[in-house]
């Protein structure tokens, strides 16, 4: 099995990592680097449970090989919070009750995230548009979409 | 206990809206389901071989060639594990043994240092099958034409409530007989007389199904799963694999969605057949995205005939209901599915004269299992639609039909049982409100048609009679509380409810009560399973009674110090207070470890454990065959459900404008949680109503992925949905609750078929309600060009 050495960074976090060639950005995460808060639905790019912010770009990180990498931003949802401090989305999502079983939350939280990174304002069918990628059975998504209303309306 | 009991005051934590407790590990990524336990460097990875045919007789098994396949270090087979299991009929084994009974059956299951490695050692395991002509209709495999699936059903244990028929494929036949309908057609004014196919659907939680097993040099087993019921496979596992349930440990983390998928015992017993050939190692198997469409539990498919009659003002007089479950090749669950369907049968009507035939039928499909609303969303689709016909013909307004018709305080259920106070009257007024039913409006366009429709349900928790709940509770040093309890937090907020209700009983804050988790049967109190929506009522009755036994137990101590009774005592705030002398003192200083006795003659009291446990015992069983008896089901559930819809007539297209949902929860715990799962509910039951099915070709499942069966993603639900509750006590619900977990999916089918009739006078026989069959459906009537 060849290896390639990638250099990235986590989190803010530079890291260098021997990975398998076929090795993906998910099984890296999570199995490298014990970042296991990323989670793993479909394993197809289908529902959204893996999805990670790559160079500013929500990505399935199921679907990109970790030998791409090489040089890239990744932020997950351990990211998100800094310094112990929940981020405006974080905090916003737990008063409107927009996450139950919790397994689709992370993926959610990143598209999210990446959505008012790019649009700041964004209408209630920009948010719906921007989430349809992540599947999520328990909620109903109502909570979800008032979550992110919330934290674009400071 | 009745001191304490006299003391309970208005609540104040039981009612609120309280946030979750297990959410900010959800939000930071920290939180632990099942793959993210980390085992270390021995662990294996386990793939399953399965059957390619939907019915064969396996005439060989040659394993030779994957055992020496480098890095793997198990190969099992039936052969080893011939004890059948089922949590009603055991029907099933672990792996097929002499025949394969639908496709995607697990017939070897490989341990390997890899996956990869796992999933190419299944294919060296060489399996010579001889195909078998296959059912794949329910009303099929009922006649005496097919081909028998289960030819020693006869010699089946099972529990006695459930009825197989040996020499057939019917493994349960249940009835009901009340009253005389063959004369009551006769009195009818009006009748209906219809047949509905509900399909086959996946639950689809996004966390796979998944479970790590490891037994020790010592012969006990530890088994981690994502699982709504540790218990009840501790008890299935232990009786299949002749271990003693003492020595088989089933630890349960978070579960990320169940919906009860991972009730009972499928794919969990694989990595336990492995572990008890490699002592000390843990072994690791999930199912792929594909595996979770069919090889595991599904909804199982429902025809359904109903003809049901009113007099000429609208009374319902007679229904006669005759269902065939497509339970798939195993029924070791679906039995109780298809009972359930029986006994509840009327729906929520008051209905004098009833027959029902509740008809569970094996078939080569995938095995049905528990779903969200446990058979009552495939009988409502029927019941419901069919009510709403009656209802126009008759020319009584919708409403009014249902209300006149609804089942009341008193009224002789289907079964025999008196019915309870329930508040359906009320649900129903709250969503013809919230949707305006009773006014009639234009599309929005003149290219769509726009039409209202209503439905209404009950439910009860289908389960045995006799299944129990146990809690404890107990304090720590800082004087804060502890939960022990065996229910699972599947993302329903269980675990929130049981902390508020242990508050509110124990006399403490929200804040300062902790839930003793993950579950594990090792340290946990015994419950039956997570499902059924029971655990707010049962559970939460086990909890109660564990905080108001610590509370009596403080009590007691402090009475007994301050010279005092513990009539004069309460705690509140975590702070114990006397009314009588104005005495406190906080709990952290007595419940561990006990208070001084004066004069130093020693002490008294000591660590604070309260203990409780909750069974029904009322639950009888039914005549088999008239299906009548004094008390079928611990309680029903009711509610109502309605949406206007706009339908575009170039595309069959729906789109929703609003839609309303109301149910009785007899109280509501926490009402943020309590729209929640309506909110969640509703949603799941319209993607069942507008896109779900497995569709199925000879046995074979042909979209077995999110591409091909799809779910409502976010951009479905872009309309406003009004959720109410009504609170109609529970006798026997802590604070008078009762569950609502499963019933929001149950009338949503219905509610959008009856929208549909009304916005183009078509009624389709059953879901998905796709645009394509209503395009269809509306060219063939005419009614679109």
């Amino acid at each position: 099995m060849s290896y390639s050495r990638i250099t990235l960074t986590v989190n803010e976090v530079v890291e260098t990592v021997d990975v398998p060639q076929h090795m993906t950005l998910l099984q890296m995460l999570r199995e490298k680097l014990s970042l296991t808060g990323t989670k793993n639905g479909c394993t197809a790019g289908e529902c959204g449970a893996c999805t990670v912010m790559m160079n500013d770009e929500p990505v399935n990180s199921c679907m990109v090989l970790a030998a791409e990498c090489d040089g890239a931003n990744i932020l997950t949802v351990e990211g998100l919070a800094k310094q112990g401090k929940l981020s405006k989305l974080q905090d916003t999502i737990i008063k409107t009750g927009g996450v139950q079983c919790g397994f689709c939350t992370p993926g959610m939280l990143i598209s999210a995230t990446a959505l008012l990174k790019r649009n700041p304002h964004p209408t209630e069918n920009e948010i719906r548009e921007a989430l349809v990628g992540n599947l999520c059975r328990c909620t109903g998504y109502y909570r979800i979409v008032e979550a992110v209303k919330e934290a674009a309306g400071e | 206990m009745a001191n304490a009991k006299s003391k309970e005051k208005n609540p104040t934590v039981v009612g609120a809206s309280v946030p979750r407790n297990d959410v900010l590990e959800k939000v930071t990524g920290s939180a632990t389901y099942l793959d993210d336990i980390q085992f270390g460097n021995n662990l294996l990875y386990a793939r399953a071989v399965r059957s390619p045919h939907p019915h064969a007789l396996i005439k060989r098994i040659d394993t030779s060639k994957a055992e020496k396949f480098p890095g793997v270090k198990a190969v099992v087979t039936g052969k080893d594990f011939p004890e059948r299991i089922g949590l009603y009929l055991k029907d099933k084994t672990i792996f097929a043994t002499d025949r394969v009974r639908f496709l995607g059956e697990p017939v070897a299951a490989v341990a390997a240092v890899s996956e990869e490695i796992a999933q190419k050692a299944c294919t060296l395991v060489e399996v010579e099958y001889e195909p078998l002509e296959g059912v794949f209709d329910a009303e099929y495999g009922a006649s005496d034409k097919a081909p028998l699936l289960h030819p020693d059903l006869g010699k089946y244990e099972c529990v006695n409530f459930i009825f197989p028929k040996a020499g057939t494929n019917i493994s349960n036949h249940f009835k009901i007989r009340k009253g005389n309908v063959e004369a009551a057609w006769k009195e009818c004014a009006f009748i209906v007389d219809k047949t509905y196919k509900i399909p086959h659907i996946q639950h689809v939680p996004i966390e796979p199904h998944g479970a790590v097993a490891m037994m020790d040099q010592k012969g006990k087993v530890t088994l981690w799963a994502s699982s709504q019921s540790p218990f009840a496979q501790r008890n299935l596992v232990a009786k299949a694999l002749h271990i003693s349930h003492s020595d088989l440990r089933v630890i349960a983390p978070l579960v990320g969605g169940g919906f009860g998928s991972k009730a009972g015992l499928t794919m969990e017993a694989i990595p336990v057949a492995l572990a008890t050939k490699l002592p000390g190692v843990p072994i690791k198997f999930i199912l792929t995205r594909e595996e979770e469409f069919y090889t595991n539990f599904v909804r199982q498919g429902l025809t359904i005939h109903v003809k049901v009659g009113c007099d000429k003002d609208g009374n319902l007089l007679a229904l006669k209901n005759t269902m065939y479950w497509d339970g798939g090749a195993s029924t070791e669950y679906g039995t109780n599915i298809t009972r359930a369907g029986g006994y509840s049968s009327s729906g929520p009507y008051d209905i004098p004269n009833v027959e029902t035939d509740s008809i569970c039928v094996y078939t080569n499909h995938p095995i049905g299992g528990a779903y969200r609303g446990f058979g009552m969303s495939e009988l409502h689709t029927g019941i419901d639609q069919a009510i709403d016909e009656l209802a126009e013909k008759s020319g009584i307004e919708r409403v009014k039909f249902l209300k006149q018709n609804a089942i009341a305080e008193g009224d002789i259920v289907v079964t025999g049982m008196t019915m309870h106070a329930n508040g359906i009257q009320q649900c129903i007024d709250n969503v013809a409100k919230a949707i305006e039913f009773t006014k009639k409006e234009k599309p929005s366009t003149p290219d769509r048609l726009r039409g209202k429709g209503i439905a209404i349900m009950w439910k009860a928790p289908a389960m045995p009679p006799n299944p129990g709940s146990s809690a404890w509770v107990e304090l720590s040093e800082d004087g804060k509380a502890t939960v022990g309890l065996g229910g699972q937090e599947i993302g329903q907020g269980t675990f929130t409810v049981m902390a508020q209700i242990a508050a509110e009983a124990l006399g403490v804050k929200y804040e300062d009560v902790r839930i003793a988790g993950p579950v594990d049967t090792q340290y946990s109190p015994y419950e039956w399973q997570t499902v059924a929506s029971r655990l707010t009522w049962s559970m939460g009755n086990a909890v109660r009674l564990a905080a108001l036994d610590a509370r009596k137990q403080i009590l007691d101590v402090v009475a007994e110090a301050w010279h005092e009774t513990p009539e004069d005592l309460d705690i509140v705030n975590g702070m114990v207070v006397s009314y009588k002398s104005e005495q406190e003192t906080p709990l952290a200083n007595l419940v561990i470890y006990g208070l001084p006795k004066p004069n130093d003659e020693g002490w008294m009291g000591g660590p604070i454990v309260g203990r409780g446990s909750f069974m029904p015992k009322y639950v009888t069983n039914l005549d088999p065959e008239t299906g009548q008896g004094p008390r079928a089901v611990v309680h029903y559930t009711v509610g109502c459900e309605g949406l206007d819809i706009e339908i575009e007539k170039s595309t069959g297209k729906i789109h929703v404008i609003r839609a309303g949902a109301s149910f009785d929860v007899g109280k509501a715990i926490n009402p943020a949680l309590v729209k929640a799962q309506v909110e969640g509910g509703f949603v799941q039951g319209l993607s069942s109503a507008l896109f779900e099915e497995i569709r199925l070709r000879n046995g074979v499942m042909t979209n077995p992925s999110f591409v091909d069966y799809r779910i409502a993603t976010s951009a479905d639900t872009a309309f406003p949905l009004d959720t109410t509750y009504v609170e109609v006590p529970q006798d026997d619900g802590p604070w008078g609750a009762r569950g609502v977990g499963e019933h929001p999916m149950v009338p949503t089918i219905a509610a959008l078929g009856n929208a549909i009739y009304d916005a183009t006078g078509i009624r389709l026989d059953g879901p998905p309600f796709s645009a394509e069959k209503i395009f269809l459906a509306m060219l063939d009537a005419g009614k679109v060009e």
